[in-house]
């Protein structure tokens, strides 16, 4: 039960720091806040991966194909939203260093 | 203790570290994008340290590693080609495409370890009860958030539209239904692992659970439906991360889900709405029918050549940038007005209502990509109080958020709605397609005004004559 125990302490605190890192967020980064948090929760792309190994190490092919799409739908969540995410900050950081070279 | 074990311990601890770190920072406009890129290297390191677990510890079969490659390339290679080619504007449904992707994800993790236990089984967790209820939170969520996420950017790309039965009350005991069925999949599930027909009954009953729930939901509302949608995949990979036993999985869905409510709750705040009322719904569309609604009288309307006889003569200019700029795409036309205007020494500013575009910071995101300088891009508890010394104010394609009766009349379904005070400036021209109403239903008490004239047509189209018409009248070209 020790697992569960530690578990539950984990998902409690992880929550408390979620909600206090976004509380003070200015409007203009919502929408890429979404999309990095979005990037963030394919996180699952390490349940998937110990899937797949422990699949492996049992040689379950079914399994094996399971862990492979999950992980594929993971990577995709993951690379495609920080790349995304990355694309609109890059609009405001240009932004920010015009401003430095003019002034 | 193993060494490998030992590192992947260290790594973990990092990884959390860095993610906390990125989250944070993204808060900032400064550090928002190194943090971005902190929370892509904590995962990158979060995976390296799986790896290292297992390839200290039990070994990794050259079958899985294929398996790995395989997955890798394909997911990582279309989620990069995505992610470089939709434009700007398309933000939401994107979002809503990677997060249901996020969720199918989850979805995938816990079916493989409830149909494969014993390959599958996380080992460490032992305690058969922790497990077969991680797994039915796991199922229940990954499929809800999958269904709800495609459906919401089927509907936002217009590929699907509600049918009429799913607005009538119907759908409450339809749902209601689905959501028993799931409930008492999940409880025989939680009981009795094995049960396979069970598990088949849960994912279908919440997938469909997902559907119903999403497919009613207006256009405008669907931010918050993707934001409450992005909460929830991350309590689905808190879930995956009990049927695996990894408390980093946890703490990052933790997080994420807490961070993706707080976000909601914003959007919710900004649009005057309750989240109970954005899901359940109707309240406001069906208030707007006796409330609100009725003819428009008194409609002044004039060409954009008027229009641009009285930016020439102004002073300070606000502009008021909502949804239907964002749908015609018009955001870099916009930009060259203004840059005329201001090469005209004219004082041009933008109110950014807090959901002004399609989510909140959207409208920022789209200006930005127009070159706009952040600093011109004020809120409006800054731009409000500015507006009697404003000449003039040009609002393009949005309505409610300057609907004057969110302050005056208390009978409308809008009061109490933060909106900005665009009828204080001296003239106002609204850019509109039609008479229609906004996304409430509600007829708009500014159009109405003595001070305020229509210039109907798509804003991109409008905004095209405006800049000709400017140029023509010599504003512009500088000196």
């Amino acid at each position: 039960m020790s697992f569960l125990n530690e578990a539950l302490w984990v998902l409690l605190l992880g929550s408390l720091l979620g909600l206090e890192l976004i509380g003070k967020v200015p409007p203009t980064l919502h929408t890429p806040l979404m999309s990095g948090a979005n990037a963030i929760s394919g996180i699952t792309m390490l349940a998937a991966l110990t899937l797949i190994i422990k699949a492996g190490a049992d040689g379950n092919t079914a399994l094996l194909v399971m862990g492979s799409v999950s992980l594929g739908f993971a990577l995709f969540n993951v690379i495609g939203g920080f790349l995304v995410t990355d694309r609109m900050l890059a609009m405001f950081s240009r932004k920010s260093s015009r401003r430095k070279d003019t002034n | 203790m193993n060494t490998a074990v030992i590192l992947k311990f260290a790594i973990d601890l990092v990884a959390v570290l860095l993610l906390a770190l990125g989250i944070k920072g993204l808060s900032k406009v400064r550090s928002a994008r190194e943090a971005n890129r902190l929370a892509a290297i904590a995962m990158a390191l979060a995976v390296v340290g799986v790896l290292v677990n297992y390839l200290g510890t039990t070994g990794i079969a050259v079958e899985a590693w294929i398996w790995i490659i395989f997955g890798t390339l394909v997911g990582g290679c279309l989620g990069a080609i995505t992610a470089q080619r939709v434009p700007m504007t398309s933000m939401p449904e994107t979002v809503a495409l990677f997060n249901g992707c996020g969720g199918m994800s989850s979805l995938l993790v816990a079916l493989g370890v409830a149909i494969f236990p014993a390959a599958a089984g996380p080992g460490e967790v032992g305690s058969g009860v922790v497990e077969d209820i991680s797994i039915v939170v796991s199922v229940f969520v990954g499929s809800i958030t999958f269904t709800g996420s495609i459906v919401a950017m089927a509907k936002l790309q217009g590929w699907l539209s509600t049918p009429p039965w799913m607005q009538s009350k119907a759908r409450h005991f339809v749902n209601i239904a689905l959501a028993v069925i799931s409930l008492v999949a999940a409880v025989e599930l939680g009981r009795h692992g094995d049960n396979a027909s069970a598990l088949w009954l849960l994912v279908t009953g919440a997938g469909l659970l997902g559907i119903g729930v999403t497919l009613p939901i207006g256009g405008a509302d669907m931010p918050v439906v993707i934001s409450l949608l992005n909460s929830y995949s991350g309590v689905a990979a808190a879930a995956a991360g009990f049927v695996v036993g990894s408390q980093l999985l946890i703490v990052a869905g933790a997080m994420v889900g807490a961070a993706g409510l707080i976000l909601t709750q914003v959007m919710c705040d900004g649009m005057n709405r309750s989240l109970v009322s954005v899901l359940f719904g109707g309240a406001l569309g069906a208030s707007a029918a006796s409330g609100g609604g009725g003819e428009y009288t008194n409609i002044t309307s004039c060409s954009a050549e008027e229009c641009a006889l009285t930016l020439e003569a102004a002073e300070r200019v606000v502009i008021v940038p909502g949804y239907g700029l964002a749908v015609a795409q018009a955001q870099h036309t916009l930009r060259e007005v203004t840059r005329a205007l201001e090469a005209g020494g004219i004082e041009v500013t933008y109110a950014i209502h807090p959901v002004a575009g399609r989510m909140p910071g959207h409208m920022n995101v789209l200006l930005a990509e127009a070159d706009v300088p952040y600093e011109q891009l004020k809120e409006m508890d800054v731009i409000n109080p500015e507006f009697p010394a404003t000449d003039v104010v040009l609002v393009l394609g949005a309505n409610d958020v300057v609907n004057p009766q969110a302050k005056t009349d208390t009978t409308s379904p809008l009061y109490g709605m933060p909106v900005l005070d665009v009828q204080e400036a001296r003239t106002v021209f609204v850019v509109k397609r039609g008479m229609s109403a906004g996304y409430s239903g509600i007829k708009n008490d500014l159009f109405e005004l003595a001070n305020t004239s229509m210039v109907f047509g798509d804003a991109k189209k409008v905004l095209g004559d405006l800049l000709v018409e400017l140029k023509e009248l010599g504003i512009g070209k500088k000196g």
